[in-house]
């Protein structure tokens, strides 16, 4: 027998003519992130109804609660719109609980004002039936054991128990599309989640020093690609490889601005990258003052290589928060594998903290910026990475 | 590009012979070896072919052989095993710092299960004292454990001491050595080590992986990890994985083969290698025992100021495959217990890298792996 799962969004941040994109885009994401069950998604009266195999039900379950935009899911039994029936179904839930849940609350939702009973008297006869039935039950309105939801629909009534938290935030494109920038650390990862969480669309791009970095650290990157996958659809990520330029760097410039010098051609990469693909922002995982290159000084030396705007998600957050993000976006195990990668190859001992913008200039003059800038996207591998 | 393959302490390349045999067993000898019928019969036949050939190295008693999934499996057995079989007798337990982890961690675990454990630090050079041991051991320590070759830097413990004050001062501790590294490659003294337990593993000496065997002296009593269908005496049930233990058996008798040869030319590897360094004029450090002593396939070496990863790959490029001495990522710095015991600077750490050679090595390989890495060493300085 199908089962079905209600899923609720966040109708209070909706308004106007947003309130159509946003449903037709959670429409088309909650379609996607089940089509394989095989499961259905039908919009319905302010929420979506989705109808799948019995035996997927988890599997729809964990999906579901992972996409953006959505509030809470239930898991819920259906039957006709009509007393009698809706005790009989409450009664087989209640009989299929485990014992000792024993106090209770019944809440009703009523958006259908045609049917002939209101919310607090479905509440009282169903519970009075109810505990004629199972005379352990107690009423407990504070502090029940378990909530019997039921929800009087259009032909049809719904009930349920559990309520599942979902990630709120946009769902996934809504916003645009936007280029994450992704190193294989922690912080990346994260900084991805929280814009698609607020709608966007990412498109990855790792940067590797292949032969100096593993392949091991590339599939890294998919893995990590991978992970983001369960948060919205496919990402398509862009390696590209900055080994020469980093022994260019090395060779015509003083190794503690390095790191600097090395960020800014990775920003015009990506700005690059960003035009070819349209995509209309870059996404990083920099915080403010974890490491050298993420004092303000730094950050803006390396903003002033593009003019794209930049957004950096996780500038709110301490070190502790990112990885406590990390782990429940369950990233963290991945990241924290211990490949070097392009940026810890070279490591500065003393990197620059307050670099200036004339001196960098000046030193970069020395470097041919767009022939390496090209042998560099010359390198440009692209892959789809899917769930 | 070449192909030189010095990572034979991490796994080595089966014989062709192992590969036929296994093959062979795969497709026509399936039966169970405990069925009563003739298909079961020949599994079984196969088994105990496969335990003569490993208990030759042993000392030949094959009921003193029990195979096992491998070396970790095989450690955790007589570790574990003995601990809980004598627990009644004693709580106390001996290993040292350098051991391999699936040695280390099964004490790990038992000193949350109400065991007390002893660490014993090492030399310089990764020796542990025999004096130092003298000190430790008590009337209720039940099992000293002590490697017999360090699988990151070659050491070869004096099994010889460390068996005679085991006795001398308790006769009644277990002795368990870890031979994973030694076994076909060294001869077992195991009667002059007074040793009770001994454990290998097939892969290491161009064998399958997933073969491995414990040696348990006749009178040795363990406790089993897992309890089944009575196979290998009871001490490790579950339907024998024919193939692999043919396989192992076939590995440890081709190894034997002029084993004397083997090791010598091998030794001839490590020794050119290292030679063919010095002449290069390349920066490195030795870690652990000096060049001509230690086992005969393992050097430990430091490029100072190349991290590990960096040269590893850099060799790779150039068709030559090593370890890094140490796990060590500055994101998150995890080094190497072996190569911190033994005293190593922050830097040598860093950039430690296991050679380790095979019989499978040929000397025109080792010439060439000697130059690409002072090349790849030259390189890499020039950049970073």
């Amino acid at each position: 027998m199908p089962v079905k799962i209600l899923v609720r969004y966040g109708e209070i941040a909706l308004k106007g003519k947003n309130r159509g994109q946003f449903e037709q885009q959670l429409h088309r994401n909650l379609k996607a992130a089940i089509r394989d069950c095989p499961g259905e998604v039908v919009r319905l009266y302010g929420r979506f109804m989705v109808t799948g195999p019995e035996e997927k039900l988890e599997i729809m379950l964990e999906r579901l609660r992972k996409v953006f935009g959505v509030v809470s899911i239930s898991s819920v039994r259906e039957t006709k719109l009509d007393l009698e029936q809706i005790k009989d179904l409450a009664a087989s839930i209640i009989a299929s609980l485990p014992s000792g849940e024993n106090t209770f609350k019944i809440e009703t939702r009523r958006s259908n004002k045609i049917f002939p009973y209101t919310s607090p008297q479905i509440n009282q006869m169903l519970g009075t039936h109810l505990q004629e039935l199972f005379p352990d039950l107690i009423v407990d309105l504070k502090h029940p054991s378990f909530i019997l939801s039921i929800e009087i629909g259009y032909g049809k009534a719904f009930i349920y128990l559990d309520r599942l938290a979902g990630p709120g935030g946009l769902p996934v494109g809504i916003s645009g599309r936007s280029l994450l920038l992704l190193s294989g650390g922690i912080d990346s990862p994260v900084a991805g989640w929280l814009a698609m969480k607020r709608g966007l669309a990412v498109e990855a791009l790792h940067f590797h020093s292949f032969p100096f970095t593993s392949k091991r650290s590339q599939e890294k990157a998919v893995n990590l690609c991978r992970k983001l996958t369960a948060y919205g659809s496919k990402i398509p990520l862009h390696l590209i490889n900055v080994n020469a330029i980093q022994k260019e760097l090395r060779a015509q410039c003083p190794e503690e601005l390095g790191i600097i010098l090395l960020r800014r051609m990775m920003f015009r990469l990506a700005d690059l990258l960003s035009k070819e693909r349209k995509l209309k922002a870059l996404v990083t995982g920099e915080s403010l003052g974890q490491v050298a290159s993420q004092t303000l000084e730094s950050l803006s030396v390396i903003t002033a290589s593009t003019n794209m705007l930049v957004l950096r998600p996780l500038v709110g957050l301490d070190k502790r928060e990112i990885i406590d993000l990390a782990i429940a976006i369950d990233t963290y195990d991945t990241s924290i594998l211990p490949y070097e990668d392009c940026c810890t190859v070279f490591l500065p001992k003393n990197p620059v903290t307050k670099p200036k913008l004339e001196t960098v200039e000046r030193f970069e003059a020395r470097l041919d910026i767009r022939s390496i800038m090209e042998e560099a996207i010359n390198s440009l591998e692209t892959t789809i990475v899917k769930r | 590009m070449p192909d030189i393959y010095l990572d034979n302490s991490a796994t080595t390349r089966p014989y062709p012979e192992v590969i036929e045999l296994m093959s062979r067993v795969q497709r026509d000898i399936y039966g169970n070896p405990s069925s009563m019928h003739v298909k079961g019969l020949e599994a079984e036949k196969i088994i105990e072919k496969a335990r003569r050939q490993v208990s030759a190295l042993f000392g030949g008693r094959e009921s003193e052989i029990i195979f096992s999934s491998g070396g970790t499996e095989a450690n955790n057995l007589a570790i574990k095993g003995a601990a809980f079989r004598h627990r009644r007798r004693g709580t106390h337990l001996i290993t040292c710092m350098t051991e391999h982890p699936s040695v280390l961690n099964c004490y790990r675990f038992l000193e949350k299960n109400g065991f007390t454990v002893s660490y014993l630090p090492v030399t310089k050079q990764g020796v542990v004292s025999p004096g130092e041991l003298e000190k430790t051991i008590r009337k209720d320590t039940i099992l000293v454990s002590i490697m017999h070759v360090n699988n990151e830097i070659g050491t070869i413990q004096p099994l010889e001491e460390i068996g005679r004050v085991i006795r001398g001062k308790n006769p009644g501790a277990l002795f368990h050595v870890d031979t994973v590294q030694s076994f076909a490659r060294l001869p077992l003294r195991l009667k002059e080590w007074q040793t009770d337990i001994a454990v290998c593993s097939a892969h290491k000496v161009h064998g399958p992986r997933g073969a491995g065997c414990i040696w348990i002296k006749e009178g040795t009593l363990l406790q089993p990890l897992m309890h089944g269908g009575g196979q290998e005496s009871g001490m490790r049930p579950g339907t024998e994985n024919a193939a692999a233990i043919a396989g192992f058996g076939l590995a440890a008798e081709l190894s034997t083969e002029n084993m004397r040869q083997k090791a010598d030319h091998t030794w001839k590897l490590k020794l050119a290698f290292y030679r063919e360094l010095q002449k290069s004029g390349v920066d490195y450090y030795l870690n652990g025992p000096p060049h001509e002593e230690g086992a005969p396939h393992i050097l430990n070496l430091s490029f100072p100021g190349l991290k590990a990863e960096l040269m590893l790959h850099s060799l790779e490029e150039r068709g030559v495959y090593v370890s890094a001495g140490s796990a060590c990522h500055s994101r998150r710095p995890d080094p190497s217990h072996v190569l911190k015991a033994i005293g190593l600077s922050r830097e040598r750490l860093e950039s430690a890298l296991r050679f380790s050679f095979s019989a499978f090595n040929t000397e025109n390989e080792i010439a060439l792996a000697a130059k690409e890495t002072a090349a790849a060493v030259r390189e890499l300085r020039a950049i970073i």
